[in-house]
Protein backbone atom coordinates (compact mmCIF):
# COMPACT_ATOMS: atom_id res chain seq x y z
CA UNK A 1 0.00 0.00 0.00
CA UNK A 2 1.39 3.43 -1.22
CA UNK A 3 1.62 6.31 1.37
CA UNK A 4 -0.84 8.01 -0.96
CA UNK A 5 -3.39 5.86 -0.17
CA UNK A 6 -3.08 5.38 3.09
CA UNK A 7 -3.41 9.05 3.71
CA UNK A 8 -6.76 9.26 1.34
CA UNK A 9 -7.56 6.62 3.81
CA UNK A 10 -7.65 9.01 6.84
CA UNK A 11 -11.21 9.76 7.89
CA UNK A 12 -12.72 10.33 11.11
CA UNK A 13 -13.56 6.37 11.35
CA UNK A 14 -9.98 5.27 11.34
CA UNK A 15 -7.81 8.08 13.05
CA UNK A 16 -6.91 5.41 15.39
CA UNK A 17 -4.91 4.07 12.19
CA UNK A 18 -2.82 7.25 11.60
CA UNK A 19 -0.72 6.35 14.44
CA UNK A 20 -0.30 2.90 12.99
CA UNK A 21 0.75 4.29 9.19
CA UNK A 22 2.91 6.94 11.00
CA UNK A 23 5.03 4.29 13.29
CA UNK A 24 5.33 2.27 9.87
CA UNK A 25 6.31 5.08 7.59
CA UNK A 26 7.73 7.92 9.53
CA UNK A 27 10.94 7.46 9.11
CA UNK A 28 10.33 7.77 5.48
CA UNK A 29 7.87 10.81 5.78
CA UNK A 30 10.60 12.26 7.60
CA UNK A 31 12.77 11.51 5.16
CA UNK A 32 10.96 13.25 2.81
CA UNK A 33 9.90 16.32 4.31
CA UNK A 34 13.44 16.52 5.39
CA UNK A 35 13.36 20.85 5.68
CA UNK A 36 9.72 21.08 7.45
CA UNK A 37 10.75 18.88 9.84
CA UNK A 38 13.63 20.50 11.41
CA UNK A 39 13.69 23.65 12.28
CA UNK A 40 17.26 25.58 11.50
CA UNK A 41 19.72 26.70 14.12
CA UNK A 42 19.52 30.40 12.75
CA UNK A 43 15.72 30.26 13.62
CA UNK A 44 15.86 28.49 17.00
CA UNK A 45 18.82 30.53 18.63
CA UNK A 46 17.45 34.22 19.43
CA UNK A 47 14.66 32.37 20.65
CA UNK A 48 16.71 30.50 22.74
CA UNK A 49 18.86 33.45 24.05
CA UNK A 50 16.07 35.55 24.78
CA UNK A 51 14.42 32.75 27.03
CA UNK A 52 18.05 32.74 28.29
CA UNK A 53 17.73 36.36 29.43
CA UNK A 54 14.58 36.45 30.66
CA UNK A 55 15.19 33.50 32.85
CA UNK A 56 18.44 35.14 34.05
CA UNK A 57 16.71 37.92 35.14
CA UNK A 58 14.55 36.30 36.56
CA UNK A 59 17.11 34.76 38.64
CA UNK A 60 19.10 37.70 39.22
CA UNK A 61 15.63 39.55 40.25
CA UNK A 62 14.85 36.61 43.06
CA UNK A 63 18.66 36.82 44.28
CA UNK A 64 18.83 40.14 44.62
CA UNK A 65 15.24 40.83 45.94
CA UNK A 66 16.46 38.38 48.98
CA UNK A 67 14.47 35.20 47.97
CA UNK A 68 16.56 32.71 49.54
CA UNK A 69 15.81 29.20 51.17
CA UNK A 70 16.49 30.32 54.70
CA UNK A 71 13.65 32.76 54.66
CA UNK A 72 11.13 30.49 53.79
CA UNK A 73 12.27 27.69 56.18
CA UNK A 74 10.84 30.25 58.24
CA UNK A 75 8.46 32.06 56.89
CA UNK A 76 6.30 29.38 55.59
CA UNK A 77 5.55 27.73 58.81
CA UNK A 78 4.61 31.11 59.55
CA UNK A 79 2.29 31.53 56.88
CA UNK A 80 0.55 27.89 57.90
CA UNK A 81 0.24 29.44 60.90
CA UNK A 82 -1.60 32.08 60.13
CA UNK A 83 -3.68 30.45 57.92
CA UNK A 84 -4.68 27.70 60.37
CA UNK A 85 -5.48 30.60 62.62
CA UNK A 86 -7.81 31.84 59.67
CA UNK A 87 -10.00 28.57 59.76
CA UNK A 88 -12.87 29.40 61.07
CA UNK A 89 -13.89 32.82 60.01
CA UNK A 90 -15.19 34.46 62.84
CA UNK A 91 -16.46 38.10 63.16
CA UNK A 92 -17.00 37.30 67.15
CA UNK A 93 -19.85 39.39 68.26
CA UNK A 94 -22.65 40.75 66.24
CA UNK A 95 -22.05 44.32 66.84
CA UNK A 96 -18.80 43.53 65.02
CA UNK A 97 -20.95 41.89 62.13
CA UNK A 98 -22.76 45.63 61.69
CA UNK A 99 -19.89 47.69 61.87
CA UNK A 100 -18.03 45.58 59.11
CA UNK A 101 -21.62 45.55 56.88
CA UNK A 102 -21.52 49.30 57.41
CA UNK A 103 -17.70 49.85 56.68
CA UNK A 104 -18.51 47.77 53.83
CA UNK A 105 -21.71 50.08 52.98
CA UNK A 106 -18.93 52.80 52.79
CA UNK A 107 -16.78 51.28 50.60
CA UNK A 108 -19.51 50.17 47.42
CA UNK A 109 -20.95 53.90 48.34
CA UNK A 110 -16.88 55.34 48.11
CA UNK A 111 -16.37 52.96 44.36
CA UNK A 112 -20.07 54.02 43.41
CA UNK A 113 -19.32 57.72 43.42
CA UNK A 114 -15.62 57.60 42.89
CA UNK A 115 -16.81 55.97 39.41
CA UNK A 116 -19.71 58.48 38.52
CA UNK A 117 -18.18 61.41 38.98
CA UNK A 118 -14.58 59.77 37.26
CA UNK A 119 -16.87 59.42 34.57
CA UNK A 120 -18.94 62.61 34.63
CA UNK A 121 -15.24 64.06 34.50
CA UNK A 122 -13.68 62.08 31.88
CA UNK A 123 -16.68 62.36 29.45
CA UNK A 124 -15.99 66.23 28.11
CA UNK A 125 -12.05 65.40 28.30
CA UNK A 126 -12.92 62.06 26.56
CA UNK A 127 -13.64 64.18 23.74
CA UNK A 128 -11.65 66.85 23.84
CA UNK A 129 -8.51 64.81 23.39
CA UNK A 130 -9.94 62.82 20.73
CA UNK A 131 -8.19 63.45 17.21
CA UNK A 132 -10.87 63.60 15.39
CA UNK A 133 -13.25 65.89 17.27
CA UNK A 134 -10.60 68.68 17.96
CA UNK A 135 -8.16 68.56 15.32
CA UNK A 136 -5.39 69.98 17.46
CA UNK A 137 -2.17 67.98 17.61
CA UNK A 138 -1.15 70.49 20.79
CA UNK A 139 -4.35 69.95 22.40
CA UNK A 140 -4.24 66.39 21.60
CA UNK A 141 -0.67 65.72 23.20
CA UNK A 142 -1.63 67.95 26.12
CA UNK A 143 -4.18 66.31 27.07
CA UNK A 144 -3.24 62.80 26.99
CA UNK A 145 -0.09 63.81 28.94
CA UNK A 146 -2.18 64.95 31.42
CA UNK A 147 -4.24 62.04 31.73
CA UNK A 148 -0.80 59.78 31.48
CA UNK A 149 0.15 62.20 34.79
CA UNK A 150 -2.84 61.78 36.95
CA UNK A 151 -2.91 57.87 35.71
CA UNK A 152 0.56 57.31 36.94
CA UNK A 153 -0.33 58.29 40.05
CA UNK A 154 -1.23 55.16 41.87
CA UNK A 155 -5.31 55.84 44.10
CA UNK A 156 -3.11 55.63 47.69
CA UNK A 157 -1.34 58.26 47.02
CA UNK A 158 -4.56 60.43 45.76
CA UNK A 159 -5.74 59.09 49.07
CA UNK A 160 -3.03 60.56 50.84
CA UNK A 161 -3.40 63.96 48.79
CA UNK A 162 -6.64 64.37 49.63
CA UNK A 163 -6.39 63.46 53.07
CA UNK A 164 -4.24 66.56 53.37
CA UNK A 165 -7.37 68.73 52.24
CA UNK A 166 -10.25 67.36 53.44
CA UNK A 167 -8.73 65.49 56.45
CA UNK A 168 -8.96 61.54 56.93
CA UNK A 169 -12.32 59.27 56.25
CA UNK A 170 -14.20 57.93 53.57
CA UNK A 171 -14.80 61.51 51.49
CA UNK A 172 -11.02 61.47 50.86
CA UNK A 173 -11.10 57.73 49.45
CA UNK A 174 -13.95 58.70 46.93
CA UNK A 175 -11.86 62.64 45.88
CA UNK A 176 -9.05 59.99 45.30
CA UNK A 177 -10.96 57.34 43.25
CA UNK A 178 -12.45 60.20 41.17
CA UNK A 179 -8.52 61.16 40.40
CA UNK A 180 -7.16 58.16 39.87
CA UNK A 181 -10.41 56.89 37.52
CA UNK A 182 -10.05 59.75 35.76
CA UNK A 183 -7.08 59.40 34.16
CA UNK A 184 -7.81 56.12 33.03
CA UNK A 185 -11.48 56.15 32.20
CA UNK A 186 -10.50 60.07 30.15
CA UNK A 187 -7.50 58.10 28.01
CA UNK A 188 -10.01 55.10 27.13
CA UNK A 189 -13.05 57.56 25.92
CA UNK A 190 -11.07 59.30 24.06
CA UNK A 191 -10.01 56.06 22.42
CA UNK A 192 -13.43 54.89 21.84
CA UNK A 193 -14.44 58.25 20.21
CA UNK A 194 -11.11 58.37 18.07
CA UNK A 195 -12.56 54.51 16.66
CA UNK A 196 -16.30 55.35 15.92
CA UNK A 197 -17.17 55.17 11.90
CA UNK A 198 -16.79 58.47 10.38
CA UNK A 199 -19.72 57.98 7.59
CA UNK A 200 -22.62 58.86 10.57
CA UNK A 201 -20.87 62.12 11.46
CA UNK A 202 -20.58 62.63 7.54
CA UNK A 203 -24.13 62.25 7.41
CA UNK A 204 -24.99 64.45 9.83
CA UNK A 205 -22.87 67.15 8.10
CA UNK A 206 -24.03 66.82 5.01
CA UNK A 207 -27.17 66.92 6.18
CA UNK A 208 -27.04 70.78 7.64
CA UNK A 209 -26.28 69.91 10.81
CA UNK A 210 -23.70 71.58 12.94
CA UNK A 211 -20.79 70.28 14.36
CA UNK A 212 -21.95 70.15 17.81
CA UNK A 213 -25.26 67.92 16.13
CA UNK A 214 -22.55 66.15 14.05
CA UNK A 215 -21.26 65.00 17.35
CA UNK A 216 -24.55 64.31 19.46
CA UNK A 217 -26.21 62.56 16.60
CA UNK A 218 -22.64 61.03 14.58
CA UNK A 219 -20.69 59.94 17.26
CA UNK A 220 -22.45 59.84 20.65
CA UNK A 221 -24.92 56.14 19.49
CA UNK A 222 -21.38 54.93 18.81
CA UNK A 223 -19.36 55.37 21.55
CA UNK A 224 -22.15 55.23 24.51
CA UNK A 225 -22.27 51.40 24.11
CA UNK A 226 -18.53 51.06 24.68
CA UNK A 227 -18.44 53.83 27.37
CA UNK A 228 -21.45 52.13 29.34
CA UNK A 229 -19.37 48.40 29.27
CA UNK A 230 -16.14 50.42 30.35
CA UNK A 231 -17.63 52.00 33.42
CA UNK A 232 -19.43 49.25 34.59
CA UNK A 233 -16.07 47.43 34.55
CA UNK A 234 -14.48 50.35 36.38
CA UNK A 235 -17.03 49.98 39.29
CA UNK A 236 -16.32 46.66 39.68
CA UNK A 237 -12.60 47.00 40.03
CA UNK A 238 -13.08 50.31 41.94
CA UNK A 239 -15.07 47.90 44.58
CA UNK A 240 -11.99 46.35 44.95
CA UNK A 241 -9.48 49.53 45.06
CA UNK A 242 -12.24 51.09 47.47
CA UNK A 243 -11.14 48.19 49.85
CA UNK A 244 -7.64 49.24 50.29
CA UNK A 245 -7.88 52.97 50.46
CA UNK A 246 -8.83 52.17 54.08
CA UNK A 247 -5.18 51.27 54.89
CA UNK A 248 -4.12 54.73 54.38
CA UNK A 249 -7.07 56.18 56.23
CA UNK A 250 -9.36 57.40 53.73
CA UNK A 251 -12.32 55.59 54.71
CA UNK A 252 -14.17 51.69 53.68
CA UNK A 253 -13.31 48.44 55.15
CA UNK A 254 -9.63 48.77 54.46
CA UNK A 255 -9.15 50.20 57.79
CA UNK A 256 -10.48 47.47 59.96
CA UNK A 257 -8.94 44.57 57.53
CA UNK A 258 -5.52 46.73 58.64
CA UNK A 259 -5.96 47.05 62.37
CA UNK A 260 -7.15 43.59 62.81
CA UNK A 261 -4.13 41.88 60.39
CA UNK A 262 -1.75 44.18 62.56
CA UNK A 263 -3.12 43.30 65.64
CA UNK A 264 -3.21 39.35 64.74
CA UNK A 265 -6.60 38.66 64.93
CA UNK A 266 -6.72 36.48 61.39
CA UNK A 267 -10.62 35.40 62.36
CA UNK A 268 -11.66 38.48 62.10
CA UNK A 269 -8.90 38.81 58.56
CA UNK A 270 -10.36 36.04 57.10
CA UNK A 271 -14.22 36.86 57.92
CA UNK A 272 -13.42 40.22 55.98
CA UNK A 273 -11.59 39.13 53.10
CA UNK A 274 -14.89 36.43 52.99
CA UNK A 275 -17.52 39.69 52.92
CA UNK A 276 -14.91 41.34 50.29
CA UNK A 277 -15.07 38.09 47.76
CA UNK A 278 -18.88 37.81 48.30
CA UNK A 279 -19.18 41.14 47.70
CA UNK A 280 -17.28 41.49 44.53
CA UNK A 281 -19.18 38.41 42.79
CA UNK A 282 -22.45 39.86 43.35
CA UNK A 283 -21.04 43.07 41.81
CA UNK A 284 -19.29 41.45 38.90
CA UNK A 285 -22.64 39.14 39.03
CA UNK A 286 -25.24 42.27 38.67
CA UNK A 287 -22.68 44.58 36.47
CA UNK A 288 -22.74 41.50 33.62
CA UNK A 289 -26.49 41.48 33.91
CA UNK A 290 -26.93 45.19 33.38
CA UNK A 291 -24.55 45.33 30.78
CA UNK A 292 -25.97 43.05 28.95
CA UNK A 293 -29.60 44.95 29.52
CA UNK A 294 -27.87 47.72 28.54
CA UNK A 295 -25.91 46.63 25.48
CA UNK A 296 -26.92 43.41 24.86
CA UNK A 297 -25.39 39.96 25.11
CA UNK A 298 -22.79 40.15 22.55
CA UNK A 299 -20.51 42.66 24.42
CA UNK A 300 -20.50 41.09 27.43
CA UNK B 1 -43.39 60.64 -7.59
CA UNK B 2 -46.07 62.92 -6.62
CA UNK B 3 -48.30 60.32 -4.82
CA UNK B 4 -52.07 61.26 -3.26
CA UNK B 5 -51.94 59.26 -0.09
CA UNK B 6 -54.99 57.06 0.01
CA UNK B 7 -57.15 57.21 3.11
CA UNK B 8 -55.95 53.60 3.76
CA UNK B 9 -52.22 54.81 4.30
CA UNK B 10 -53.18 58.01 5.86
CA UNK B 11 -54.53 55.42 8.72
CA UNK B 12 -51.46 53.21 8.69
CA UNK B 13 -49.60 56.17 8.67
CA UNK B 14 -51.29 57.32 11.90
CA UNK B 15 -50.43 54.07 13.57
CA UNK B 16 -47.06 54.01 12.40
CA UNK B 17 -46.76 57.54 14.02
CA UNK B 18 -48.39 56.26 16.97
CA UNK B 19 -46.32 53.29 17.73
CA UNK B 20 -43.44 55.35 17.31
CA UNK B 21 -44.43 58.25 19.35
CA UNK B 22 -45.39 55.03 22.27
CA UNK B 23 -41.87 53.38 21.70
CA UNK B 24 -40.28 56.79 22.29
CA UNK B 25 -42.29 57.27 25.28
CA UNK B 26 -41.03 53.69 26.28
CA UNK B 27 -37.31 54.71 25.82
CA UNK B 28 -38.02 58.11 28.06
CA UNK B 29 -39.59 56.58 30.51
CA UNK B 30 -36.82 53.98 31.31
CA UNK B 31 -34.20 56.83 31.28
CA UNK B 32 -35.82 58.59 33.72
CA UNK B 33 -36.09 55.70 35.78
CA UNK B 34 -32.98 55.15 35.11
CA UNK B 35 -31.43 58.65 35.85
CA UNK B 36 -33.94 58.07 39.56
CA UNK B 37 -32.04 55.59 40.39
CA UNK B 38 -28.87 56.78 39.88
CA UNK B 39 -29.74 60.19 41.33
CA UNK B 40 -31.08 57.96 44.62
CA UNK B 41 -27.74 56.24 44.37
CA UNK B 42 -25.70 59.42 44.33
CA UNK B 43 -27.81 60.31 47.75
CA UNK B 44 -27.45 56.97 49.68
CA UNK B 45 -23.82 56.88 48.42
CA UNK B 46 -23.15 60.32 49.53
CA UNK B 47 -24.62 59.85 52.83
CA UNK B 48 -22.84 56.15 53.31
CA UNK B 49 -19.01 58.07 51.95
CA UNK B 50 -19.40 61.04 54.66
CA UNK B 51 -19.34 63.63 51.76
CA UNK B 52 -19.20 67.00 52.98
CA UNK B 53 -18.90 69.04 50.16
CA UNK B 54 -18.73 72.18 52.42
CA UNK B 55 -15.19 71.34 53.35
CA UNK B 56 -14.40 70.69 50.07
CA UNK B 57 -15.37 74.16 48.84
CA UNK B 58 -13.94 75.31 52.17
CA UNK B 59 -10.75 73.58 51.79
CA UNK B 60 -9.88 72.83 48.14
CA UNK B 61 -7.16 75.67 48.06
CA UNK B 62 -5.67 73.34 49.84
CA UNK B 63 -5.31 71.13 47.57
CA UNK B 64 -4.12 73.30 44.47
CA UNK B 65 -1.74 75.26 47.88
CA UNK B 66 -1.00 71.33 48.28
CA UNK B 67 0.53 70.70 44.86
CA UNK B 68 2.22 73.86 44.47
CA UNK B 69 4.00 73.75 47.53
CA UNK B 70 4.98 70.21 46.39
CA UNK B 71 7.16 72.61 43.82
CA UNK B 72 9.14 74.49 46.33
CA UNK B 73 12.56 73.23 47.59
CA UNK B 74 13.17 73.62 51.39
CA UNK B 75 15.12 76.72 50.73
CA UNK B 76 12.08 78.43 49.53
CA UNK B 77 13.42 78.47 45.98
CA UNK B 78 11.15 77.09 43.27
CA UNK B 79 12.16 73.66 42.81
CA UNK B 80 12.63 73.85 38.73
CA UNK B 81 15.41 76.58 39.35
CA UNK B 82 17.79 74.25 40.93
CA UNK B 83 17.07 70.75 39.68
CA UNK B 84 20.32 69.30 40.94
CA UNK B 85 18.85 70.17 44.32
CA UNK B 86 15.47 69.13 43.65
CA UNK B 87 16.34 65.88 42.82
CA UNK B 88 19.32 65.40 45.59
CA UNK B 89 18.27 61.58 46.25
CA UNK B 90 18.66 60.42 42.85
CA UNK B 91 20.90 57.94 43.52
CA UNK B 92 19.30 56.28 45.97
CA UNK B 93 15.39 56.80 44.86
CA UNK B 94 17.05 55.41 41.43
CA UNK B 95 18.22 51.76 43.15
CA UNK B 96 14.72 52.18 45.08
CA UNK B 97 12.71 52.40 41.64
CA UNK B 98 14.97 49.38 40.16
CA UNK B 99 14.08 47.46 43.35
CA UNK B 100 10.32 48.17 42.68
CA UNK B 101 10.62 47.03 38.82
CA UNK B 102 12.64 43.65 39.56
CA UNK B 103 9.70 43.13 42.09
CA UNK B 104 7.23 43.95 39.32
CA UNK B 105 9.24 41.69 37.13
CA UNK B 106 9.71 38.78 39.01
CA UNK B 107 5.91 39.01 40.91
CA UNK B 108 4.75 38.60 37.04
CA UNK B 109 7.34 36.21 35.88
CA UNK B 110 6.00 33.57 38.91
CA UNK B 111 2.58 34.86 38.60
CA UNK B 112 2.53 34.17 35.02
CA UNK B 113 4.32 30.85 35.28
CA UNK B 114 1.70 29.64 37.64
CA UNK B 115 -1.49 30.95 36.07
CA UNK B 116 -0.04 28.67 32.86
CA UNK B 117 -0.09 26.00 34.45
CA UNK B 118 -3.36 26.18 36.05
CA UNK B 119 -4.86 27.95 33.20
CA UNK B 120 -5.02 24.49 31.47
CA UNK B 121 -6.77 22.48 34.40
CA UNK B 122 -9.54 25.43 34.33
CA UNK B 123 -10.48 25.60 31.06
CA UNK B 124 -13.38 23.85 30.37
CA UNK B 125 -12.72 22.59 27.23
CA UNK B 126 -9.58 20.38 27.92
CA UNK B 127 -10.09 19.57 31.67
CA UNK B 128 -12.66 16.78 31.44
CA UNK B 129 -12.92 16.40 35.27
CA UNK B 130 -15.93 19.29 36.46
CA UNK B 131 -15.06 19.51 40.13
CA UNK B 132 -10.94 19.70 39.49
CA UNK B 133 -12.36 23.22 36.78
CA UNK B 134 -14.55 24.91 39.42
CA UNK B 135 -11.99 24.22 42.19
CA UNK B 136 -8.82 25.69 39.92
CA UNK B 137 -11.80 28.72 39.27
CA UNK B 138 -12.58 29.39 42.42
CA UNK B 139 -8.51 30.14 43.39
CA UNK B 140 -8.01 32.63 40.51
CA UNK B 141 -11.01 33.91 41.81
CA UNK B 142 -9.59 34.62 45.09
CA UNK B 143 -6.35 35.36 44.02
CA UNK B 144 -8.10 38.00 41.46
CA UNK B 145 -10.51 39.19 43.89
CA UNK B 146 -8.41 39.75 47.31
CA UNK B 147 -5.88 42.93 46.49
CA UNK B 148 -2.52 42.55 46.22
CA UNK B 149 -1.46 44.82 49.01
CA UNK B 150 -3.52 42.87 51.53
CA UNK B 151 -1.88 39.82 50.30
CA UNK B 152 1.14 41.79 50.99
CA UNK B 153 -0.11 42.75 54.71
CA UNK B 154 -0.11 39.12 55.29
CA UNK B 155 2.80 37.94 54.14
CA UNK B 156 4.74 40.45 55.58
CA UNK B 157 3.48 39.16 59.03
CA UNK B 158 4.72 35.59 57.85
CA UNK B 159 7.80 36.64 56.15
CA UNK B 160 8.45 39.90 57.75
CA UNK B 161 9.77 43.17 56.15
CA UNK B 162 11.08 43.61 52.66
CA UNK B 163 10.71 42.63 49.08
CA UNK B 164 10.37 39.44 49.30
CA UNK B 165 6.26 39.26 50.98
CA UNK B 166 5.82 42.48 48.32
CA UNK B 167 6.76 40.34 45.34
CA UNK B 168 4.74 36.66 46.27
CA UNK B 169 1.60 39.22 46.91
CA UNK B 170 1.93 40.96 43.19
CA UNK B 171 2.76 36.47 42.49
CA UNK B 172 -0.57 35.77 43.91
CA UNK B 173 -2.81 38.43 42.40
CA UNK B 174 -1.22 38.21 39.19
CA UNK B 175 -1.70 33.73 39.24
CA UNK B 176 -5.42 34.71 39.76
CA UNK B 177 -6.02 37.56 37.07
CA UNK B 178 -3.38 35.67 34.65
CA UNK B 179 -4.85 32.26 34.68
CA UNK B 180 -8.21 33.62 34.25
CA UNK B 181 -7.02 35.38 30.90
CA UNK B 182 -4.91 32.41 29.93
CA UNK B 183 -7.92 30.06 30.27
CA UNK B 184 -10.34 32.40 28.23
CA UNK B 185 -7.96 32.29 25.68
CA UNK B 186 -7.47 28.43 25.30
CA UNK B 187 -11.35 27.96 25.09
CA UNK B 188 -11.40 30.10 22.58
CA UNK B 189 -8.88 27.85 20.75
CA UNK B 190 -9.48 25.69 17.34
CA UNK B 191 -10.15 22.37 18.84
CA UNK B 192 -8.89 20.18 15.64
CA UNK B 193 -5.47 20.19 16.21
CA UNK B 194 -5.91 18.77 19.95
CA UNK B 195 -7.90 16.28 17.93
CA UNK B 196 -5.40 15.41 15.68
CA UNK B 197 -2.94 14.58 18.17
CA UNK B 198 -5.16 12.84 20.37
CA UNK B 199 -5.58 10.28 16.88
CA UNK B 200 -2.26 9.94 17.03
CA UNK B 201 -2.00 8.56 20.58
CA UNK B 202 -0.44 11.80 22.26
CA UNK B 203 -0.72 12.00 25.63
CA UNK B 204 -2.51 15.12 27.01
CA UNK B 205 0.04 16.75 27.90
CA UNK B 206 1.51 16.60 23.81
CA UNK B 207 -1.97 17.96 22.87
CA UNK B 208 -0.93 20.63 25.20
CA UNK B 209 2.19 21.09 23.63
CA UNK B 210 1.95 20.68 19.95
CA UNK B 211 -1.77 21.55 19.64
CA UNK B 212 -2.75 24.02 22.49
CA UNK B 213 0.97 25.98 22.80
CA UNK B 214 0.73 27.25 19.39
CA UNK B 215 -1.92 28.57 19.17
CA UNK B 216 -2.16 30.77 22.77
CA UNK B 217 1.41 31.81 23.02
CA UNK B 218 1.51 35.31 21.33
CA UNK B 219 -2.07 36.48 23.31
CA UNK B 220 -0.46 34.89 26.38
CA UNK B 221 3.00 36.65 26.46
CA UNK B 222 0.49 39.65 25.29
CA UNK B 223 -1.22 39.08 28.08
CA UNK B 224 1.57 38.87 30.49
CA UNK B 225 2.94 42.33 29.51
CA UNK B 226 -0.22 43.93 30.08
CA UNK B 227 -0.25 42.80 33.33
CA UNK B 228 3.65 43.66 34.32
CA UNK B 229 2.37 47.04 33.22
CA UNK B 230 -0.13 47.31 36.00
CA UNK B 231 2.29 45.58 37.97
CA UNK B 232 4.75 48.33 37.75
CA UNK B 233 1.93 50.66 39.48
CA UNK B 234 1.23 48.22 42.12
CA UNK B 235 4.74 47.22 43.56
CA UNK B 236 5.00 51.55 43.52
CA UNK B 237 3.23 51.40 46.35
CA UNK B 238 3.47 47.67 47.96
CA UNK B 239 6.55 49.77 50.24
CA UNK B 240 3.35 51.44 52.27
CA UNK B 241 2.90 48.28 54.25
CA UNK B 242 6.90 47.41 54.51
CA UNK B 243 6.79 45.10 51.33
CA UNK B 244 9.86 46.80 49.71
CA UNK B 245 10.50 49.42 47.11
CA UNK B 246 10.10 53.06 46.74
CA UNK B 247 6.53 52.94 48.32
CA UNK B 248 8.22 53.48 52.15
CA UNK B 249 10.14 56.91 51.15
CA UNK B 250 7.61 57.77 49.41
CA UNK B 251 5.21 57.71 52.16
CA UNK B 252 7.53 59.12 54.59
CA UNK B 253 7.91 62.21 52.09
CA UNK B 254 4.21 62.93 52.27
CA UNK B 255 3.63 61.80 55.95
CA UNK B 256 6.47 63.99 56.54
CA UNK B 257 5.82 66.82 54.63
CA UNK B 258 8.90 66.62 52.55
CA UNK B 259 7.62 68.93 49.48
CA UNK B 260 10.16 68.77 46.82
CA UNK B 261 10.76 65.05 47.28
CA UNK B 262 7.46 63.68 47.23
CA UNK B 263 7.05 65.72 43.64
CA UNK B 264 10.51 64.69 42.83
CA UNK B 265 9.86 60.95 43.29
CA UNK B 266 6.01 60.70 41.93
CA UNK B 267 7.80 62.28 39.19
CA UNK B 268 10.86 59.31 38.13
CA UNK B 269 7.65 57.00 38.95
CA UNK B 270 5.73 58.90 36.73
CA UNK B 271 7.99 58.85 34.14
CA UNK B 272 8.98 54.84 35.11
CA UNK B 273 5.51 53.65 34.38
CA UNK B 274 5.16 55.98 30.98
CA UNK B 275 8.00 54.54 29.51
CA UNK B 276 7.13 50.90 30.54
CA UNK B 277 3.57 51.63 29.14
CA UNK B 278 4.87 52.96 26.33
CA UNK B 279 7.46 49.72 25.68
CA UNK B 280 5.21 47.03 26.72
CA UNK B 281 2.76 48.55 23.73
CA UNK B 282 5.31 48.63 21.45
CA UNK B 283 6.66 44.89 21.91
CA UNK B 284 2.36 43.81 22.16
CA UNK B 285 2.00 45.19 18.73
CA UNK B 286 5.12 44.08 17.18
CA UNK B 287 3.95 40.31 18.68
CA UNK B 288 0.51 40.18 17.58
CA UNK B 289 1.35 42.13 14.13
CA UNK B 290 -0.58 45.79 13.77
CA UNK B 291 -4.07 46.08 12.63
CA UNK B 292 -4.69 42.18 14.41
CA UNK B 293 -5.89 43.35 17.79
CA UNK B 294 -4.26 45.36 20.38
Amino acid sequence: MSDQASESMITSDNAGKLRAVFLRDGAAIAARHDAAMRLGWAKRLPVMLSFCAVFALLVFGMLYLGFSIDLFVSGLPNLTFIIGLMIPPNPGTWARVLYYLNQLGQTLGIAFLGTLFATLLAFPFGFLAAKNVVPSLVVHVLSRRLFDTVRGIDTLVWALVWINVVGLGPFAGTLAIICSDFGALAKLFSEAIEAVDRKAVEGVLSSGGSRIESVRFGMLPQVLPVITSQVLYFFESNTRSATIIGIVGAGGIGLSLSEMISTLEWHQVSFIILMLLLTVSVIDYLSTKLRIAIIGPRAA
Amino acid sequence: MAQTIKPAQTAELAALVADYAREVARRRRISLIGLAAVVLGIAVASWAAEVRLDVLVEHIGNFSGYVAGLFVLDTGGVAFADPVYWFWGLGKWGRLLADTLLMAYVGTFLGAIIGFCLCFFSARNLMKSAWLCAIMRRFLEFGRTVPDIVFALIFVAAFGLGPVPGVLAIAMHTTGALGKLFAEVVENIDMKPVEGIASTGGSWLQQIRFAVLPQVQTNFVSYALLRFEINVRSAGVLGFVGAGGIGETLLVSIRRFYASDVSAILIMLIVTVMVIDYATEKLRHALLGDGERA
